[in-house]
């Protein structure tokens, strides 16, 4: 690493103090297809298109939602490949949190650790910044909790929040409908009308995906068949 | 000789009704020579979390600090005191860490978790965690502690019986064994308060 061109860290400062490697990660969060988390009194709902490339594509084999913990779910915008890496180290820090606790990772705790990682991806040499802003929802002894991480590393707990294309319309459409006593069915409603805003062509329980957390704090993303009966019911 | 009669330790903790109490002796020796009698070994964590630590004196004073240090990081990160239970899986895994080269410590840990119930265990000192739902002990005594333990535990005893019991089983067990003694040192610690007394027992 020590010879190469690149060892030097692609982040650096630009002269008005930005660094610009982390502005273009963002760019390619906002070009992603859009997400959305809210947390409800009694839960956390997060949601996501799932615009496949074309009807070819088998889409029961494409889950964009991922579980980290049995009580921690996590969905991105941005790219699907780079957010699989993540998943995988904030499983395998959730796990060693377990082995020399015996108790489950609070969300918090996940939350930094997999900030952390992403900051170092902006510190070291050759590498470049995940191209992914992660949402992450969890049930712990805390309560519901809903955290977005961004590419800088740099986390915050929303009550409700989008990503990705479809940015500014979803978090108007959230900041009317959000109310602090939702409970989690109402939750999961407003998530799909927020996706359905900026949604082209027909929404169907192939075409998003829901996950949902609930007080008992088991995470679950719900199957197309279930979509399906809540989309009637936003009918 | 072994290493862990090297210094020479007493501990025994109990669980009383809604309380438990921790107690051990006050002697350090090296092998016949007694150094000091006012020894320190049993520890506070936090105001309801007690670390006892028994065996070679040097390695519990380490292992104290390591576990200090540990639990000062672990309550500025998630901002909250660690659970009985937590800090003991905690104990066992920096123990079984030296698998081959082991702290001659044998700890007992007590204290109180979720809603202020009691929790104690021991383990070896390899980590081996022993949950007890009565009373647990350690030390170069603890075949005697067995035994005044075993007769003179009751389950559900208040505050003041549970310091006259575990005082009881503690000094008539040293007395029966010459590496501890010189008195005791008993914490009983209920959900309100911790009340610490130092026992005068045979002073040799």
């Amino acid at each position: 690493m020590g010879d190469s061109q690149y060892s030097f860290s692609l982040t650096t400062f630009s002269p008005s103090g930005k660094l610009v490697q982390i502005e273009h990660a963002l760019t390619a969060v906002g070009s992603g297809q859009t997400s959305l988390g809210i947390k409800a009194s009694n839960g956390v709902v997060i949601a996501t298109e799932k615009k496949l490339p074309s009807i070819l594509v088998d889409e029961a084999s494409v889950q964009k939602i991922q579980i980290l913990t049995p009580n921690i779910g996590v969905v991105y915008s941005g790219m699907g490949p780079d957010s699989r890496v993540l998943v995988r180290k904030s499983r395998k820090q959730a796990e060693q949190y377990h082995r020399l606790y015996k108790e489950p990772i609070p969300v918090t705790q996940l939350v930094r650790e997999t900030a952390a990682v992403m900051q170092e991806f902006t510190q070291s040499g050759g590498v470049r910044p995940f191209g992914v802003s992660l949402l992450v929802a969890g049930f712990d002894d805390k309560g519901p909790q809903l955290y977005q991480v961004d590419p800088s590393g740099s986390y915050f707990s929303w009550k409700a929040s989008a990503m990705g294309k479809n940015v500014s319309n979803a978090k108007t459409f959230l900041e009317k409908r959000y109310t602090d006593d939702m409970e989690l069915d109402d939750a999961v409603h407003t998530a799909i009308l927020t996706l359905k805003e900026g949604f082209e062509g027909q929404i169907s329980g192939k075409n998003i995906e829901i996950g949902i957390i609930g007080a008992d704090k088991k995470f679950r993303v719900l199957t197309p068949s279930e979509i399906e009966d809540y989309l009637q019911e936003v009918e | 000789m072994s290493i862990f009669e090297y210094n020479g330790s007493a501990l025994v903790a109990m669980v009383g009704k809604n309380c438990f109490a921790i107690a051990s002796d006050r002697r350090l020796g090296v092998q016949l020579q007694t150094i000091a009698t006012d020894f320190q070994r049993i520890y506070n964590i936090h105001p309801k979390l007690f670390i006892g630590l028994s065996g070679l004196a040097s390695d519990a004073q380490t292992l104290y600090q390591r576990l200090v240090f540990r639990h000062k990081l672990y309550e500025l990160r998630e901002e909250r005191n660690m659970k009985p239970e937590t800090f003991a899986s905690l104990v066992s895994a920096i123990q079984y860490e030296k698998r081959f080269g082991p702290y001659f410590c044998q700890p007992v840990i007590a204290g109180l978790g979720d809603d202020d119930k009691p929790f104690i265990c021991t383990m070896d000192a390899i980590g081996a965690k022993e949950l007890a739902k009565d009373f647990v002990v350690a030390g170069t005594a603890s075949e005697s502690l067995y035994g005044a333990c075993e007769a003179m535990f009751k389950p559900d005893m208040e505050a003041e019986e549970l310091f006259e019991t575990i005082s009881q089983a503690l000094l008539s067990s040293v007395d029966r064994d010459c590496l501890s003694g010189w008195g005791g040192h008993v914490y009983v610690v209920t959900p309100m308060e911790v009340t610490e007394k130092i026992l005068k027992g045979r002073m040799d």
